[in-house]
Protein backbone atom coordinates (compact mmCIF):
# COMPACT_ATOMS: atom_id res chain seq x y z
CA UNK A 1 0.00 0.00 0.00
CA UNK A 2 2.71 2.33 1.17
CA UNK A 3 4.61 1.14 -1.48
CA UNK A 4 2.00 2.04 -4.18
CA UNK A 5 1.22 5.79 -2.81
CA UNK A 6 5.49 6.68 -2.82
CA UNK A 7 5.16 5.50 -6.30
CA UNK A 8 1.80 7.83 -7.62
CA UNK A 9 3.55 10.52 -5.28
CA UNK A 10 6.86 9.96 -7.41
CA UNK A 11 5.29 9.80 -10.90
CA UNK A 12 3.09 13.08 -9.68
CA UNK A 13 6.76 14.88 -9.25
CA UNK A 14 8.12 13.70 -12.36
CA UNK A 15 5.41 15.29 -13.77
CA UNK A 16 5.41 18.20 -12.03
CA UNK A 17 9.01 18.76 -13.17
CA UNK A 18 8.05 17.88 -16.99
CA UNK A 19 5.54 20.46 -16.69
CA UNK A 20 8.08 22.84 -15.30
CA UNK A 21 10.75 22.27 -17.59
CA UNK A 22 8.14 22.56 -20.94
CA UNK A 23 6.49 26.12 -19.12
CA UNK A 24 10.55 26.86 -18.91
CA UNK A 25 11.24 25.79 -22.68
CA UNK A 26 7.91 27.82 -24.06
CA UNK A 27 9.37 30.78 -21.80
CA UNK A 28 12.75 31.11 -23.33
CA UNK A 29 11.44 30.63 -26.94
CA UNK A 30 9.40 33.69 -26.85
CA UNK A 31 11.62 36.17 -24.61
CA UNK A 32 14.96 35.01 -26.20
CA UNK A 33 14.80 37.38 -29.66
CA UNK A 34 13.72 40.01 -27.51
CA UNK A 35 16.30 39.10 -24.64
CA UNK A 36 19.13 39.01 -27.19
CA UNK A 37 17.80 42.68 -28.82
CA UNK A 38 18.43 44.33 -25.62
CA UNK A 39 21.88 42.39 -25.08
CA UNK A 40 22.90 43.74 -28.89
CA UNK A 41 21.47 47.06 -28.02
CA UNK A 42 24.01 47.78 -24.89
CA UNK A 43 26.74 46.54 -26.35
CA UNK A 44 29.60 49.04 -27.82
CA UNK A 45 30.21 48.70 -31.88
CA UNK A 46 33.92 46.58 -30.33
CA UNK A 47 32.01 44.27 -28.89
CA UNK A 48 28.51 44.36 -31.17
CA UNK A 49 29.53 41.16 -32.59
CA UNK A 50 30.30 38.58 -29.80
CA UNK A 51 28.04 35.94 -29.00
CA UNK A 52 28.29 36.02 -25.40
CA UNK A 53 24.92 35.27 -23.40
CA UNK A 54 25.25 37.63 -21.00
CA UNK A 55 27.18 41.12 -21.80
CA UNK A 56 29.83 41.90 -20.05
CA UNK A 57 30.38 45.42 -20.73
CA UNK A 58 27.40 47.67 -20.87
CA UNK A 59 27.09 50.88 -23.10
CA UNK A 60 23.95 53.26 -23.47
CA UNK A 61 25.95 54.49 -26.72
CA UNK A 62 22.90 53.24 -28.81
CA UNK A 63 20.25 54.49 -27.20
CA UNK A 64 21.76 57.92 -26.90
CA UNK A 65 21.99 57.96 -30.75
CA UNK A 66 18.19 56.48 -31.41
CA UNK A 67 16.85 59.86 -28.69
CA UNK A 68 19.57 61.90 -30.36
CA UNK A 69 18.31 61.24 -33.87
CA UNK A 70 15.77 63.91 -35.23
CA UNK A 71 14.19 61.61 -37.73
CA UNK A 72 13.25 58.47 -35.31
CA UNK A 73 12.00 61.42 -32.88
CA UNK A 74 9.25 62.69 -35.34
CA UNK A 75 8.64 59.01 -36.45
CA UNK A 76 8.12 58.05 -32.80
CA UNK A 77 5.41 61.55 -32.49
CA UNK A 78 3.98 60.66 -35.49
CA UNK A 79 3.30 56.95 -34.69
CA UNK A 80 1.87 57.88 -31.04
CA UNK A 81 -0.40 60.38 -33.07
CA UNK A 82 -1.62 58.26 -35.74
CA UNK A 83 -1.91 55.06 -33.58
CA UNK A 84 -3.86 57.38 -30.44
CA UNK A 85 -6.24 58.94 -33.05
CA UNK A 86 -6.91 55.89 -34.94
CA UNK A 87 -7.77 54.38 -32.13
CA UNK A 88 -10.32 57.22 -30.88
CA UNK A 89 -12.01 57.32 -34.20
CA UNK A 90 -12.70 53.45 -34.06
CA UNK A 91 -13.97 53.34 -30.76
CA UNK A 92 -16.58 56.57 -31.79
CA UNK A 93 -17.54 54.53 -34.71
CA UNK A 94 -18.02 51.40 -33.67
CA UNK A 95 -19.70 52.11 -30.09
CA UNK A 96 -22.40 54.01 -32.32
CA UNK A 97 -22.32 51.33 -34.49
CA UNK A 98 -22.80 47.94 -31.78
CA UNK A 99 -25.48 49.66 -30.31
CA UNK A 100 -28.18 48.76 -32.65
CA UNK A 101 -26.26 46.05 -33.60
CA UNK A 102 -26.03 44.61 -30.37
CA UNK A 103 -29.10 45.42 -28.86
CA UNK A 104 -31.76 45.07 -32.11
CA UNK A 105 -32.91 42.78 -34.51
CA UNK A 106 -33.71 44.50 -37.74
CA UNK A 107 -33.33 43.64 -41.45
CA UNK A 108 -29.49 44.04 -42.47
CA UNK A 109 -28.19 43.60 -39.18
CA UNK A 110 -26.27 40.23 -40.02
CA UNK A 111 -25.68 41.42 -43.50
CA UNK A 112 -23.16 44.16 -41.60
CA UNK A 113 -21.61 41.78 -39.20
CA UNK A 114 -21.05 39.91 -41.94
CA UNK A 115 -19.43 42.93 -44.24
CA UNK A 116 -17.26 43.62 -41.26
CA UNK A 117 -16.06 39.94 -40.95
CA UNK A 118 -15.12 40.09 -44.68
CA UNK A 119 -13.19 43.54 -44.31
CA UNK A 120 -11.47 41.77 -41.97
CA UNK A 121 -10.15 39.51 -44.15
CA UNK A 122 -9.03 41.14 -47.03
CA UNK A 123 -5.60 41.35 -48.53
CA UNK A 124 -4.68 44.93 -47.82
CA UNK A 125 -2.70 45.27 -51.07
CA UNK A 126 -5.83 44.41 -52.89
CA UNK A 127 -7.11 48.30 -51.56
CA UNK A 128 -3.75 49.78 -52.24
CA UNK A 129 -4.44 51.55 -55.51
CA UNK A 130 -8.09 52.31 -54.73
CA UNK A 131 -6.65 54.03 -51.63
CA UNK A 132 -4.29 55.64 -52.95
CA UNK A 133 -6.46 57.30 -55.37
CA UNK A 134 -8.65 58.22 -52.88
CA UNK A 135 -5.91 59.96 -50.64
CA UNK A 136 -4.49 61.56 -53.95
CA UNK A 137 -8.20 62.98 -54.39
CA UNK A 138 -8.39 64.21 -50.73
CA UNK A 139 -4.80 65.69 -51.17
CA UNK A 140 -3.78 63.76 -48.24
CA UNK A 141 -0.61 61.97 -49.87
CA UNK A 142 2.14 62.17 -47.33
CA UNK A 143 -0.48 63.18 -44.00
CA UNK A 144 -1.21 61.70 -40.78
CA UNK A 145 -4.79 61.38 -42.01
CA UNK A 146 -4.23 59.11 -45.09
CA UNK A 147 -2.61 56.94 -42.47
CA UNK A 148 -5.36 57.23 -40.17
CA UNK A 149 -8.31 56.05 -43.50
CA UNK A 150 -6.24 53.43 -44.05
CA UNK A 151 -5.69 52.31 -40.81
CA UNK A 152 -9.65 51.97 -39.92
CA UNK A 153 -9.48 48.87 -42.35
CA UNK A 154 -7.73 47.17 -39.85
CA UNK A 155 -9.30 48.31 -36.53
CA UNK A 156 -13.08 49.05 -37.29
CA UNK A 157 -13.67 44.98 -37.97
CA UNK A 158 -12.65 43.53 -35.04
CA UNK A 159 -13.37 46.22 -32.89
CA UNK A 160 -17.18 46.12 -34.19
CA UNK A 161 -17.23 42.68 -33.81
CA UNK A 162 -15.66 43.23 -30.02
CA UNK A 163 -17.93 45.75 -29.67
CA UNK A 164 -21.11 44.04 -30.70
CA UNK A 165 -20.63 40.85 -28.35
CA UNK A 166 -19.37 43.09 -25.29
CA UNK A 167 -22.82 44.99 -25.74
CA UNK A 168 -24.97 41.99 -26.19
CA UNK A 169 -23.71 40.86 -22.95
CA UNK A 170 -25.58 43.80 -21.26
CA UNK A 171 -28.67 42.80 -19.29
CA UNK A 172 -32.01 43.78 -21.09
CA UNK A 173 -33.56 45.32 -17.88
CA UNK A 174 -30.50 47.96 -17.71
CA UNK A 175 -32.12 49.04 -21.35
CA UNK A 176 -35.21 48.76 -20.04
CA UNK A 177 -35.13 50.54 -17.09
CA UNK A 178 -33.29 53.63 -18.65
CA UNK A 179 -36.01 53.72 -22.02
CA UNK A 180 -39.08 54.04 -18.67
CA UNK A 181 -36.89 57.20 -17.54
CA UNK A 182 -37.35 58.29 -21.28
CA UNK A 183 -33.39 58.46 -21.93
CA UNK A 184 -32.80 58.79 -25.41
CA UNK A 185 -30.79 55.97 -27.56
CA UNK A 186 -27.42 58.71 -27.57
CA UNK A 187 -28.23 59.23 -23.40
CA UNK A 188 -28.49 55.53 -23.21
CA UNK A 189 -25.28 54.40 -25.28
CA UNK A 190 -23.27 57.32 -23.82
CA UNK A 191 -24.53 57.57 -19.58
CA UNK A 192 -25.71 53.95 -19.41
CA UNK A 193 -23.83 51.64 -21.33
CA UNK A 194 -20.94 53.30 -21.63
CA UNK A 195 -19.81 53.34 -18.20
CA UNK A 196 -20.89 50.01 -18.02
CA UNK A 197 -18.91 48.96 -21.37
CA UNK A 198 -15.71 50.81 -20.07
CA UNK A 199 -13.48 47.93 -19.44
CA UNK A 200 -14.19 46.57 -22.75
CA UNK A 201 -13.82 50.24 -24.27
CA UNK A 202 -10.17 50.07 -22.88
CA UNK A 203 -9.56 46.04 -24.00
CA UNK A 204 -10.46 46.49 -27.71
CA UNK A 205 -8.88 50.31 -27.74
CA UNK A 206 -5.46 48.82 -26.33
CA UNK A 207 -5.69 46.06 -29.28
CA UNK A 208 -6.59 49.15 -32.16
CA UNK A 209 -3.57 50.90 -31.21
CA UNK A 210 -1.45 48.02 -31.26
CA UNK A 211 -2.80 47.11 -34.36
CA UNK A 212 -2.14 51.03 -35.64
CA UNK A 213 1.06 51.35 -33.88
CA UNK A 214 2.48 47.73 -35.99
CA UNK A 215 1.06 48.59 -39.15
CA UNK A 216 3.81 49.10 -41.85
CA UNK A 217 2.36 48.60 -45.32
CA UNK A 218 0.01 51.51 -45.71
CA UNK A 219 2.47 53.53 -43.55
CA UNK A 220 5.15 52.54 -46.31
CA UNK A 221 3.10 53.57 -49.04
CA UNK A 222 1.41 56.89 -48.01
CA UNK A 223 4.56 58.34 -46.51
CA UNK A 224 7.30 59.57 -48.57
CA UNK A 225 9.46 62.25 -46.40
CA UNK A 226 10.98 61.39 -43.08
CA UNK A 227 9.09 63.78 -41.26
CA UNK A 228 5.94 61.58 -42.56
CA UNK A 229 7.37 58.05 -41.25
CA UNK A 230 5.83 56.03 -38.60
CA UNK A 231 8.46 54.43 -36.63
CA UNK A 232 7.76 50.95 -37.96
CA UNK A 233 9.18 52.47 -41.27
CA UNK A 234 11.83 53.99 -40.60
CA UNK A 235 13.01 51.16 -38.77
CA UNK A 236 12.72 49.00 -42.04
CA UNK A 237 14.43 51.65 -43.92
CA UNK A 238 17.44 52.25 -41.58
CA UNK A 239 20.49 51.42 -43.53
CA UNK A 240 23.97 52.03 -43.26
CA UNK A 241 26.56 52.48 -45.61
CA UNK A 242 26.35 49.44 -47.22
CA UNK A 243 24.09 46.61 -46.67
CA UNK A 244 27.23 44.96 -45.15
CA UNK A 245 27.17 47.65 -42.75
CA UNK A 246 24.02 48.03 -41.35
CA UNK A 247 24.42 49.60 -37.94
CA UNK A 248 22.85 46.67 -36.28
CA UNK A 249 23.54 47.96 -32.35
CA UNK A 250 21.24 50.97 -33.53
CA UNK A 251 18.53 49.13 -35.17
CA UNK A 252 18.27 47.08 -31.65
CA UNK A 253 18.21 49.98 -29.70
CA UNK A 254 15.36 51.32 -32.10
CA UNK A 255 13.91 47.85 -31.93
CA UNK A 256 13.75 47.73 -28.05
CA UNK A 257 12.39 51.64 -27.61
CA UNK A 258 9.57 50.40 -30.27
CA UNK A 259 8.51 47.93 -28.30
CA UNK A 260 9.24 48.75 -24.47
CA UNK A 261 5.65 50.47 -24.54
CA UNK A 262 3.91 47.44 -25.76
CA UNK A 263 5.26 44.51 -23.49
CA UNK A 264 4.98 47.38 -20.82
CA UNK A 265 1.15 47.14 -21.89
CA UNK A 266 0.64 43.90 -22.40
CA UNK A 267 2.42 42.98 -19.06
CA UNK A 268 0.08 45.05 -17.34
CA UNK A 269 -3.28 44.05 -19.29
CA UNK A 270 -2.40 40.50 -20.36
CA UNK A 271 -5.81 39.41 -18.21
CA UNK A 272 -8.21 42.09 -20.63
CA UNK A 273 -6.21 41.97 -23.87
CA UNK A 274 -6.43 37.69 -23.75
CA UNK A 275 -10.23 38.24 -23.38
CA UNK A 276 -10.56 40.84 -25.92
CA UNK A 277 -8.18 39.12 -28.63
CA UNK A 278 -10.90 35.91 -27.92
CA UNK A 279 -13.94 38.24 -27.90
CA UNK A 280 -13.37 39.71 -31.17
CA UNK A 281 -12.25 36.79 -33.32
CA UNK A 282 -13.19 33.27 -33.47
CA UNK A 283 -15.51 31.47 -30.93
CA UNK A 284 -15.92 27.87 -32.51
CA UNK B 1 -56.83 49.91 -30.50
CA UNK B 2 -56.14 51.36 -34.01
CA UNK B 3 -54.56 54.19 -33.00
CA UNK B 4 -52.62 52.21 -30.37
CA UNK B 5 -51.57 50.14 -33.35
CA UNK B 6 -50.44 52.98 -35.97
CA UNK B 7 -48.68 54.81 -32.88
CA UNK B 8 -47.00 51.39 -32.58
CA UNK B 9 -45.45 51.32 -35.73
CA UNK B 10 -44.67 54.71 -36.09
CA UNK B 11 -42.69 53.83 -32.97
CA UNK B 12 -41.18 51.31 -35.13
CA UNK B 13 -40.19 53.48 -37.95
CA UNK B 14 -38.35 55.64 -36.08
CA UNK B 15 -36.30 52.59 -34.38
CA UNK B 16 -35.65 51.96 -37.48
CA UNK B 17 -34.45 54.88 -38.74
CA UNK B 18 -32.26 55.62 -35.32
CA UNK B 19 -30.52 52.55 -36.00
CA UNK B 20 -29.56 53.26 -39.65
CA UNK B 21 -28.37 56.81 -38.30
CA UNK B 22 -26.37 54.59 -35.65
CA UNK B 23 -24.67 52.63 -38.54
CA UNK B 24 -24.01 55.85 -40.77
CA UNK B 25 -20.51 56.71 -39.85
CA UNK B 26 -19.26 52.94 -39.47
CA UNK B 27 -20.62 51.92 -42.90
CA UNK B 28 -19.11 55.49 -44.47
CA UNK B 29 -15.65 54.27 -42.73
CA UNK B 30 -15.96 51.05 -44.22
CA UNK B 31 -17.06 51.75 -47.82
CA UNK B 32 -14.10 54.79 -47.66
CA UNK B 33 -11.11 52.55 -46.05
CA UNK B 34 -12.58 49.24 -47.99
CA UNK B 35 -15.28 48.66 -50.39
CA UNK B 36 -14.33 51.59 -52.79
CA UNK B 37 -10.70 51.50 -52.84
CA UNK B 38 -11.77 47.48 -53.18
CA UNK B 39 -13.54 48.63 -56.70
CA UNK B 40 -11.27 50.95 -58.29
CA UNK B 41 -8.27 48.12 -57.92
CA UNK B 42 -10.35 45.56 -59.51
CA UNK B 43 -11.25 48.51 -62.20
CA UNK B 44 -7.60 49.35 -62.54
CA UNK B 45 -6.75 46.07 -63.24
CA UNK B 46 -7.88 45.82 -66.12
CA UNK B 47 -6.35 49.24 -67.45
CA UNK B 48 -2.80 50.45 -68.48
CA UNK B 49 -2.64 53.09 -64.64
CA UNK B 50 0.85 54.11 -63.56
CA UNK B 51 1.56 55.83 -61.02
CA UNK B 52 1.58 59.04 -62.19
CA UNK B 53 -1.33 58.80 -64.54
CA UNK B 54 -4.10 57.15 -62.58
CA UNK B 55 -7.13 58.96 -64.34
CA UNK B 56 -6.28 59.18 -67.92
CA UNK B 57 -5.71 55.13 -68.54
CA UNK B 58 -7.46 53.47 -70.63
CA UNK B 59 -9.68 50.41 -70.29
CA UNK B 60 -7.34 47.28 -72.15
CA UNK B 61 -9.30 44.20 -70.76
CA UNK B 62 -7.45 41.06 -69.69
CA UNK B 63 -4.19 42.25 -71.02
CA UNK B 64 -2.38 42.34 -67.55
CA UNK B 65 -4.08 39.27 -66.13
CA UNK B 66 -2.57 37.31 -69.11
CA UNK B 67 1.36 38.90 -68.65
CA UNK B 68 0.55 37.82 -64.76
CA UNK B 69 -0.27 34.43 -65.70
CA UNK B 70 3.06 34.36 -68.36
CA UNK B 71 5.13 35.82 -65.36
CA UNK B 72 7.33 33.00 -63.67
CA UNK B 73 8.59 35.42 -60.61
CA UNK B 74 4.49 35.24 -60.08
CA UNK B 75 3.90 32.24 -59.94
CA UNK B 76 7.24 31.72 -57.92
CA UNK B 77 4.93 34.08 -55.38
CA UNK B 78 1.93 32.23 -55.75
CA UNK B 79 3.92 29.20 -54.64
CA UNK B 80 5.45 31.05 -52.32
CA UNK B 81 3.13 32.19 -50.17
CA UNK B 82 0.97 28.55 -50.26
CA UNK B 83 4.16 26.86 -48.40
CA UNK B 84 4.29 29.68 -46.01
CA UNK B 85 1.14 29.60 -45.64
CA UNK B 86 0.15 25.63 -45.55
CA UNK B 87 2.91 25.12 -43.59
CA UNK B 88 3.08 27.14 -40.90
CA UNK B 89 -0.55 27.58 -39.84
CA UNK B 90 -0.39 23.67 -38.99
CA UNK B 91 3.04 23.78 -37.24
CA UNK B 92 1.41 27.17 -35.33
CA UNK B 93 -1.88 25.12 -34.36
CA UNK B 94 0.18 22.10 -32.84
CA UNK B 95 2.66 24.55 -30.75
CA UNK B 96 -0.20 26.70 -30.30
CA UNK B 97 -2.49 23.61 -29.02
CA UNK B 98 0.43 22.82 -26.32
CA UNK B 99 0.85 26.18 -24.95
CA UNK B 100 -3.32 26.33 -24.98
CA UNK B 101 -3.41 23.19 -22.87
CA UNK B 102 -0.11 24.84 -20.39
CA UNK B 103 -2.32 28.03 -20.01
CA UNK B 104 -5.54 26.18 -19.11
CA UNK B 105 -3.80 24.22 -16.19
CA UNK B 106 -3.97 25.81 -12.77
CA UNK B 107 -0.10 26.98 -11.39
CA UNK B 108 1.28 29.68 -9.64
CA UNK B 109 3.14 31.85 -12.23
CA UNK B 110 0.43 31.37 -14.66
CA UNK B 111 -0.53 35.36 -15.28
CA UNK B 112 3.53 35.88 -15.96
CA UNK B 113 3.58 32.79 -17.86
CA UNK B 114 -0.08 34.28 -20.01
CA UNK B 115 1.84 37.71 -20.32
CA UNK B 116 5.12 35.99 -21.60
CA UNK B 117 3.59 34.55 -24.55
CA UNK B 118 1.64 36.98 -25.51
CA UNK B 119 5.07 39.12 -26.22
CA UNK B 120 6.18 37.92 -29.37
CA UNK B 121 2.52 38.61 -30.62
CA UNK B 122 3.10 42.07 -29.24
CA UNK B 123 6.22 42.82 -31.24
CA UNK B 124 5.57 44.93 -34.22
CA UNK B 125 6.44 42.49 -37.07
CA UNK B 126 9.19 44.47 -38.20
CA UNK B 127 10.76 44.42 -35.11
CA UNK B 128 10.77 40.84 -34.86
CA UNK B 129 11.96 40.65 -38.55
CA UNK B 130 14.99 42.93 -38.08
CA UNK B 131 15.53 41.05 -35.10
CA UNK B 132 15.38 38.02 -36.41
CA UNK B 133 17.24 39.08 -39.62
CA UNK B 134 19.96 40.04 -36.87
CA UNK B 135 20.01 37.07 -35.13
CA UNK B 136 20.49 34.45 -38.48
CA UNK B 137 23.03 36.52 -39.57
CA UNK B 138 25.20 34.11 -41.53
CA UNK B 139 28.29 35.77 -40.14
CA UNK B 140 27.81 37.10 -37.05
CA UNK B 141 24.32 35.20 -36.25
CA UNK B 142 23.84 34.21 -32.26
CA UNK B 143 21.91 30.99 -34.50
CA UNK B 144 24.61 29.69 -36.16
CA UNK B 145 27.01 30.28 -33.32
CA UNK B 146 25.06 28.43 -30.60
CA UNK B 147 24.15 25.70 -33.39
CA UNK B 148 28.20 25.62 -34.40
CA UNK B 149 29.06 25.44 -30.08
CA UNK B 150 26.40 22.24 -29.73
CA UNK B 151 27.86 21.05 -32.75
CA UNK B 152 24.97 20.20 -34.75
CA UNK B 153 26.09 21.95 -37.50
CA UNK B 154 29.81 22.42 -38.89
CA UNK B 155 29.57 25.23 -40.96
CA UNK B 156 27.51 28.44 -40.67
CA UNK B 157 24.30 28.45 -42.76
CA UNK B 158 23.17 31.34 -44.93
CA UNK B 159 19.77 30.74 -43.20
CA UNK B 160 18.67 34.42 -45.29
CA UNK B 161 20.61 34.42 -48.24
CA UNK B 162 19.95 31.01 -49.18
CA UNK B 163 16.73 30.97 -51.21
CA UNK B 164 15.36 27.69 -50.39
CA UNK B 165 16.79 28.41 -46.51
CA UNK B 166 14.72 31.93 -46.83
CA UNK B 167 11.31 30.75 -47.08
CA UNK B 168 12.24 28.05 -44.58
CA UNK B 169 13.62 31.31 -41.86
CA UNK B 170 10.48 32.64 -42.84
CA UNK B 171 8.05 30.28 -41.91
CA UNK B 172 10.24 29.89 -38.57
CA UNK B 173 9.82 32.96 -37.73
CA UNK B 174 5.87 33.66 -38.58
CA UNK B 175 5.36 30.65 -36.42
CA UNK B 176 7.25 32.17 -33.66
CA UNK B 177 5.40 35.48 -33.79
CA UNK B 178 1.60 34.13 -34.24
CA UNK B 179 2.07 31.20 -32.17
CA UNK B 180 0.58 33.27 -29.04
CA UNK B 181 -2.54 34.00 -31.12
CA UNK B 182 -3.32 30.49 -32.22
CA UNK B 183 -3.01 29.82 -28.93
CA UNK B 184 -5.14 32.27 -27.18
CA UNK B 185 -8.35 31.11 -30.08
CA UNK B 186 -7.62 27.58 -28.87
CA UNK B 187 -7.75 28.55 -25.22
CA UNK B 188 -11.27 29.92 -25.14
CA UNK B 189 -12.11 27.18 -27.03
CA UNK B 190 -10.99 24.71 -23.97
CA UNK B 191 -12.71 27.06 -21.53
CA UNK B 192 -15.52 27.01 -23.51
CA UNK B 193 -15.84 23.16 -23.35
CA UNK B 194 -17.36 21.78 -20.30
CA UNK B 195 -15.04 21.19 -17.12
CA UNK B 196 -15.43 18.03 -16.26
CA UNK B 197 -14.03 16.49 -19.30
CA UNK B 198 -10.84 17.59 -18.09
CA UNK B 199 -11.45 16.08 -14.64
CA UNK B 200 -12.16 12.96 -16.41
CA UNK B 201 -9.25 13.77 -18.68
CA UNK B 202 -6.64 13.70 -15.21
CA UNK B 203 -7.90 10.66 -13.62
CA UNK B 204 -4.18 8.91 -13.01
CA UNK B 205 -5.19 5.52 -15.08
CA UNK B 206 -5.38 7.04 -18.23
CA UNK B 207 -1.81 8.93 -19.66
CA UNK B 208 -2.87 12.17 -21.16
CA UNK B 209 -1.91 11.68 -24.56
CA UNK B 210 -4.93 8.96 -24.62
CA UNK B 211 -7.74 11.50 -23.26
CA UNK B 212 -6.31 14.30 -24.90
CA UNK B 213 -6.89 12.17 -28.70
CA UNK B 214 -10.38 10.74 -27.25
CA UNK B 215 -12.11 13.74 -24.95
CA UNK B 216 -10.38 16.84 -25.74
CA UNK B 217 -9.44 16.67 -29.21
CA UNK B 218 -12.90 16.23 -31.31
CA UNK B 219 -14.56 18.31 -28.46
CA UNK B 220 -12.07 20.68 -29.81
CA UNK B 221 -12.27 20.10 -33.33
CA UNK B 222 -14.75 22.76 -35.03
CA UNK B 223 -12.62 25.65 -32.66
CA UNK B 224 -9.51 24.31 -34.66
CA UNK B 225 -10.43 24.17 -38.17
CA UNK B 226 -12.08 27.89 -37.45
CA UNK B 227 -9.34 28.88 -36.10
CA UNK B 228 -6.99 27.41 -38.95
CA UNK B 229 -9.15 28.93 -41.68
CA UNK B 230 -9.22 32.33 -40.22
CA UNK B 231 -5.10 31.96 -39.62
CA UNK B 232 -4.86 30.73 -43.48
CA UNK B 233 -6.74 33.87 -44.89
CA UNK B 234 -4.62 35.68 -42.55
CA UNK B 235 -1.00 33.93 -43.84
CA UNK B 236 -1.88 34.44 -47.30
CA UNK B 237 -1.68 37.96 -47.44
CA UNK B 238 1.82 37.95 -45.54
CA UNK B 239 3.72 41.23 -46.26
CA UNK B 240 5.97 43.08 -43.67
CA UNK B 241 7.78 39.82 -42.62
CA UNK B 242 8.27 38.99 -46.41
CA UNK B 243 9.79 42.24 -47.32
CA UNK B 244 12.26 42.92 -44.73
CA UNK B 245 13.70 39.29 -44.96
CA UNK B 246 13.64 39.03 -48.66
CA UNK B 247 15.47 42.20 -48.85
CA UNK B 248 13.54 42.59 -52.42
CA UNK B 249 15.01 39.24 -53.77
CA UNK B 250 12.10 38.46 -56.06
CA UNK B 251 12.76 34.63 -55.56
CA UNK B 252 11.38 34.41 -51.95
CA UNK B 253 8.32 37.34 -52.72
CA UNK B 254 5.00 36.48 -51.85
CA UNK B 255 1.99 37.61 -53.56
CA UNK B 256 1.47 40.98 -51.34
CA UNK B 257 4.81 41.73 -52.00
CA UNK B 258 4.96 41.21 -55.86
CA UNK B 259 1.84 42.97 -56.32
CA UNK B 260 3.23 46.05 -53.81
CA UNK B 261 6.49 45.85 -55.84
CA UNK B 262 5.16 46.30 -59.15
CA UNK B 263 2.16 49.02 -58.00
CA UNK B 264 4.44 51.15 -56.05
CA UNK B 265 8.38 50.34 -56.91
CA UNK B 266 7.52 50.11 -61.07
CA UNK B 267 4.42 52.71 -60.59
CA UNK B 268 2.58 49.98 -63.20
CA UNK B 269 -1.21 50.66 -61.17
CA UNK B 270 -3.06 48.32 -63.47
CA UNK B 271 -0.47 45.65 -63.40
CA UNK B 272 0.34 45.34 -60.06
CA UNK B 273 -3.72 45.91 -59.14
CA UNK B 274 -3.96 42.65 -61.38
CA UNK B 275 -1.74 40.78 -59.07
CA UNK B 276 -4.00 42.08 -56.31
CA UNK B 277 -6.96 41.06 -57.72
CA UNK B 278 -5.78 37.77 -58.18
CA UNK B 279 -4.63 37.26 -54.46
CA UNK B 280 -7.95 38.68 -53.41
CA UNK B 281 -9.42 35.56 -55.97
CA UNK B 282 -7.55 33.28 -53.76
CA UNK B 283 -8.41 34.84 -51.14
CA UNK B 284 -12.71 34.61 -52.02
CA UNK B 285 -11.73 30.89 -53.06
CA UNK B 286 -10.31 30.26 -49.51
CA UNK B 287 -13.32 31.99 -47.86
CA UNK B 288 -15.33 29.70 -49.50
CA UNK B 289 -14.65 27.02 -47.03
CA UNK B 290 -14.81 29.19 -44.14
CA UNK B 291 -18.72 29.73 -45.29
CA UNK B 292 -19.88 26.90 -43.46
CA UNK B 293 -18.38 27.30 -40.37
CA UNK B 294 -19.21 30.58 -40.06
CA UNK B 295 -22.91 29.88 -40.37
CA UNK B 296 -22.67 28.23 -36.94
CA UNK B 297 -21.03 31.49 -35.73
CA UNK B 298 -23.76 34.18 -37.00
CA UNK B 299 -26.57 32.18 -35.51
CA UNK B 300 -25.05 32.34 -31.93
CA UNK B 301 -25.90 35.89 -32.38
Amino acid sequence: MIKQENKWRYKKIIKNVAFCLLCLLVAACCIFPFYWAVVSSLRDSASLFSTELWPSSITLNNYKSVFCDVTFGHSFMNSVVVAFLTTLLTLMVCLLAAYPLARHRFPGRKRVLMIALSVSTLPHVAVLSGLFELIRILDIYNEKSALILSYMIITVPFTLWAMTNFMNSIPKEIEEAAIMDGASKYVILTKVFFPILKPAVVTTGLLAFIAAWNEFLFALTFTLTNQARTVPVSLALFTGASQHELPWGLIMAASVVVTMPLILLVVIFQRRIISGLTTGAVKG
Amino acid sequence: MTSEFVQLKHQMRKSNLYHWLFLTPCLVTLILCAGWPLLRTVYFSFTDATLDNLRGSSFIGVENFISLARDHDWWRAVLNTFVIAFVSVPMETVLGMVIALILHRNFRGRGWMRAVVLIPWTIPTIVSARIWAWMLNDVYGIVNELLLRMSIIVAPVPWIASSSLSIASMIMVDVWKTTPYMALLLLAGLQGLPQDCFEAAEVDSIPFSKSFVKIILPLMKPTIIVAMIFRTLDAVRIFDLVYILSSGNSANATMSVYARKHLVDYTDVGFGSAAATALLFFIAFLSVLYVPFNRRKMQDL
